[in-house]
C-alpha cells in the first residue's frame, strides 16, 4: 500500500475532522479544523467524505513524502508556496504525488492553517466519532498528539484521477459576532470600545484561544463570572483587559465575562487570521448571524459543484507565484509562535 | 400552590448556542434546576438541539440553527423550565480515596496555616464532607463539587499554576474538585486521587455524571502508588455505596 511519510514539519500541525461532539458535559472539548471550509473543500478535491479527517498544517514549512507507490492528495487553507518535486503547485488543487517525490510547503503567508487532504482518507480508530488530535485528553488517530518527522499515512494508491480545482468565494471583511452572553458585564462604553477598535492576533496564540492586542477592555463588575459553558469564537476578557477569543481545543467551561462570540459563518476566517494584522469585529443581530449560518451550511454542501478539472496545457499564474517563495522566509508576522501553556484559566 | 419560580435568562452564545441561566452565583437550587432543564431537554429530544452542557448555574445548549432558530429553541426551553422535570435517577454515591499533603498536596501545610487549623483537621474537613458532582468542565472528567465546609473556603492563588498533576483533589473559593488530568489550576492541592474520572480504555470511559454524591477517604501515600497502578489499568478503584 503506498503511503505519505512526514518528512519535514512545524509546531501545531495534527490531524483534524470535524471533532468530536457531544461529550462535552464530561470536560471533552469537540477539538476540530480551525477552518472548516478549507476542511471540506480539501475533502471534495479528492472525492472524500466531507466530514473525513485531513492533516491541519500549522503556519510553518513542512513537506511530506510518497512512498511504495503514488498518492493523490489536495491542499487547501491559508495561502503559500508549494511544489511537488520543483513543480508549482496552486491552493486549492488535487494532485498526485510520484513514488518517492516529495510535496514541499512554505510558511503560510496570510493565514495560519493548511489543509492536506489525501485521496481516501486517514485511517485509525475514531474516538467519540472523530479522529481529531486532543493532546491533553491523549486522544487523536492515528497518532494523539502533533504531527512528527517520519509519521506515516497509508494511502490508496492514485487513482489517476483528474487534477481539479475548486473555486472558493473570497470572504472578507470585519469579523462579524453576536453580543453576549455576558455583554452586561461591561459598560456601554466598554462595548463600543471592542467594536470600534483595530484589533491584532498576538503571537502567543494556540489551538486552545488567540489573544487579541487592542486597547483594555475594563469589566463593570470584576473579571471572575461562576464557570459556565463555552463555544468556538466565544470571546472573553480576563482580569487584564485583553480579550481571549476561544478556539476548538478550549477548556468547555470558562470563568471570565464573555463580552461577545464569533459567529459560525466567520469563524474558520477568524481562524485564519496573521498574528499581527489589523482587523475590526462587527455586531450583527441573532437573525443575521443565523442567516450567515445557513448560506455558510450551504457554501459547505455545495462544495462538489464547485470542482473543476484542470486541463493539462493551462498555465496556473498563482501557482507560479506561490512557486517563488515556496522554501524562502516570509515576515516574521506570519509565523506566530506557538505555546503549549493555556490562555484560559479556569479554576 | 407554590409560587413559581423565577425564569430562566436565555443569553444568546453566538448563532448556534443559547446559556440557559438560572443564577449568577454558586447556588444549589440554582444548579438543580439546571439538571432539571437538562433532564427534560433530554427526555423531549429537540429537533436540532445537538448537546447540552449543565455549570453550576446554566445549562449551555448547542444547537444547529438549520434546523432551529434561537427564538423558537428559546420558547421551548423557558416552557421547559416552568413545566415540572422528569424525576432525576437515585444519586449514585462514590467513595473515593485521596492521599493527603507531602508531595501528593503539596498546598496542605499552606491551606492549614491560612485558615487558622492543622493539616490534621483540614483534612479531617474534607473527608467528612458530603460533596455533589454540580459540573464536569473545562478538561476532561473534571469534576467540580459542591458542599465544601464553610470553614474551608479559601480563594484562588494570585498566581494560577501552569500545571498540576493528574489526579489532584484540591479547594478553590467555596469548591473542593477531582481533577483527571494534569492541568492548570488555580486552586489549592490538597492531595491526589488514584480514581480516573476520565480513562479512554475503560468502561465507563467517564466515571462521574453531574448529580453524583461523593465522598473521600485517606489513604496513605503507599496505598496510592499501589491503587494509581491499577486504575491505570482500568480498574474504576472509587467504590460504589449501595443506596
Amino acid at each position: 500500500m503506498s503511503k505519505l511519510v512526514v518528512s519535514s514539519i512545524g509546531p501545531a500541525s495534527s490531524v483534524q475532522d470535524r471533532g468530536r461532539h457531544g461529550v462535552q458535559r464530561y470536560g471533552l472539548v469537540p477539538s476540530g479544523a480551525m477552518d472548516s471550509l478549507a476542511l471540506a473543500a480539501a475533502n471534495a478535491l479528492v472525492g472524500n467524505d466531507p466530514s473525513a479527517a485531513c492533516i491541519e498544517v500549522g503556519p510553518f514549512m513542512a513537506s511530506f513524502t510518497a512512498r511504495d507507490g503514488a498518492v493523490r492528495v489536495a491542499l487547501t487553507g491559508s495561502p503559500r508556496g508549494a511544489d511537488v518535486a520543483g513543480r508549482a503547485i496552486a491552493m486549492n488543487t488535487s494532485m498526485a504525488i510520484a513514488d518517492g517525490e516529495t510535496l514541499t510547503l512554505g510558511l503560510a503567508k496570510g493565514g495560519a492553517f493548511s489543509y492536506l487532504a489525501i485521496d481516501g482518507g486517514i485511517d485509525g480508530g475514531a474516538t467519540f466519532g472523530s479522529r481529531s488530535v486532543n493532546q491533553r485528553a491523549g486522544l487523536g488517530s492515528p497518532y494523539p498528539r502533533p504531527l512528527q518527522v517520519s509519521d506515516e499515512f497509508p494511502a490508496k494508491a492514485a487513482s489517476g484521477a483528474t487534477d481539479r480545482q475548486i473555486e472558493l468565494p473570497d470572504l472578507s471583511g470585519p469579523i462579524r459576532v453576536v453580543l453576549g452572553p455576558q455583554d452586561d458585564e461591561f459598560s456601554d462604553e466598554a462595548k463600543a470600545l471592542f467594536l470600534d477598535s483595530e484589533w491584532k492576533v498576538s503571537a502567543t496564540s494556540d489551538r486552545m484561544g488567540y489573544r487579541l492586542e487592542g486597547p483594555a477592555i475594563k469589566h463593570l463588575h470584576g473579571h471572575n463570572i461562576v464557570s459556565d459553558g463555552t463555544v468556538n469564537g466565544s470571546i472573553q476578557v480576563p482580569g487584564n483587559g485583553a480579550p481571549i477569543v476561544l478556539m476548538p481545543d478550549r477548556g468547555t467551561t470558562g470563568g471570565y465575562p464573555k463580552i461577545a462570540t464569533v459567529i459560525s459563518a466567520d469563524f474558520g476566517r477568524f481562524a485564519q487570521t496573521p498574528a499581527g494584522i489589523a482587523f475590526r469585529f462587527k455586531a450583527v443581530s441573532m437573525q443575521e448571524a443565523q442567516a450567515e449560518a445557513k448560506k455558510f451550511a450551504a457554501l459547505l454542501r455545495g462544495l462538489p459543484e464547485r470542482l473543476r478539472a484542470i486541463e493539462g496545457s493551462e498555465l496556473n499564474i498563482e501557482a507560479l507565484q506561490d512557486a517563488n517563495v515556496a522554501g524562502s522566509a516570509v515576515s516574521a508576522i506570519d509565523a506566530r509562535t506557538w505555546h503549549a501553556e493555556t490562555p484560559t484559566e479556569n479554576p | 400552590m407554590a409560587t413559581p419560580l423565577p425564569a430562566p435568562r436565555l443569553l444568546p452564545s453566538g448563532d448556534s448556542a443559547v446559556t440557559v441561566e438560572f443564577s449568577r452565583n454558586i447556588d444549589d437550587t440554582a444548579n438543580q434546576r439546571v439538571l432539571a432543564l437538562d433532564r427534560a431537554l433530554a427526555a423531549a429530544s429537540v429537533a436540532g438541539v445537538t448537546e447540552a452542557v449543565p455549570t453550576y448555574r446554566s445549562l449551555l445548549v448547542h444547537y444547529d440553527p438549520e434546523t432551529i432558530d434561537f427564538g423558537t429553541l428559546g420558547e421551548k426551553l423557558l416552557a421547559l423550565a416552568a413545566a415540572p422535570a422528569p424525576p432525576a435517577a437515585k444519586a449514585r454515591h462514590w467513595r473515593v480515596p485521596v492521599a493527603y499533603g507531602g508531595e501528593n498536596g503539596i498546598d496542605l501545610e499552606d491551606v492549614a496555616k491560612a485558615l487558622n487549623l492543622t493539616p490534621g483537621e483540614v483534612v479531617a474537613r474534607h473527608t467528612s464532607g458530603d460533596y455533589r458532582v454540580a459540573m464536569i468542565g473545562f478538561t476532561p472528567g473534571w469534576s467540580y463539587l459542591s458542599g465544601l465546609d464553610k470553614s474551608l473556603h479559601m480563594s484562588r492563588r494570585q498566581n494560577p499554576r501552569v500545571f498540576t498533576p493528574a489526579g489532584t483533589v484540591s479547594i478553590g473559593g467555596v469548591q473542593t474538585g477531582i481533577q483527571c488530568l494534569a492541568a492548570p489550576s488555580g486552586w489549592h492541592l490538597l492531595g491526589r486521587t488514584p480514581v480516573r474520572t476520565f480513562h479512554l480504555h475503560r468502561e465507563p470511559i467517564f466515571l462521574t455524571e453531574p448529580g453524583d454524591r461523593i465522598t473521600f477517604y485517606q489513604i496513605d501515600a503507599k496505598t496510592f502508588a499501589e491503587l494509581d497502578r491499577a486504575a491505570e489499568a482500568g480498574e474504576i478503584i472509587a467504590e460504589l455505596v449501595a443506596a
